[in-house]
């Protein structure tokens, strides 16, 4: 188990896909497995940096534990922003056409569709969003 | 990411390299913004491009909609991962790839 602490920023998202991606390649992760936990912390991080602690800023942690048979990778996203469960956010429609689609919504619905597990909790004063991916 | 522009005549090639996330997303809105007056036909590249996020999603969802008022919009190039994205989120149906 790994776990980094920074502050809540779009700019760190990078730093934060680093050091998870740093955790993927000591096991045999699949590229695209990789690349859709990555933008799972995109969605996640970024969702935070933006919203957490508006209009002013704080830290978030991220965990990271990997488990064997199967090889799977949770990420646990921790910020002690204002209470918010992004799983209580209805499914956007995506039958509509571009006139008729809004900006938004997407992101969580994509974390939604790429992870195997994603749940919600809110302990402590803390919003604690954890995923789950079986790597293959 | 990095973001290659060719021009020809009124059609526009933009390639796209790395990344099209919420850290990139803003450059690539902006590089449009600024490049989309005249142009009947923009080809978005996606060779080089690894994945992209939902801040990605937005960027192509409002460049389809202003190519649907002045001409045609054509995604290429798609990687698998990207491909499934759009799959989940029905951007399949909104944007044309080929």
């Amino acid at each position: 188990m790994k776990e980094l602490t920074l502050a809540a920023t779009v700019e760190n998202i990078q730093a934060v896909t680093d050091f998870v991606n740093e955790q993927l390649e000591t096991v045999d992760c699949p590229l695209k497995a990789q690349m859709q936990v990555d933008i799972a912390i995109d969605e996640l991080f970024g969702n935070i940096a933006h919203y957490a602690y508006a209009p002013s800023t704080g830290d978030a942690t991220v965990r990271v534990e990997i488990e064997e048979n199967p090889l799977a990778v949770t990420l646990t996203f921790t910020d002690c922003g204002t209470p918010y469960n992004p799983l209580t956010q209805a499914d956007p429609d995506v039958t509509l056409c571009a006139e008729e689609r809004q900006a938004g919504g997407l992101g969580i619905f994509m974390v939604k569709k790429t992870m195997d597990e994603m749940k919600y909790e809110y302990n402590d004063s803390k919003n604690i969003l954890t995923i789950r991916k079986i790597l293959n | 990411m990095n973001i290659n522009k060719t021009v020809n005549a009124t059609e526009l090639t933009v390639a796209l390299e790395g990344r099209l996330d919420t850290a990139t997303a803003p450059a690539l809105e902006a590089e449009l913004n600024q490049s989309l007056a005249g142009i009947t036909k923009l080809v978005l590249d996606f060779s080089a491009l690894e994945y992209l996020s939902s801040a990605g999603l937005r960027v192509l969802l409002s460049a389809q909609k202003a190519m649907n008022k002045q001409g045609e919009m054509i995604v290429k190039n798609v990687n698998e991962t990207i491909s499934e994205i759009f799959e989940v989120t029905g951007f399949c149906d909104v944007l044309t790839i080929e």
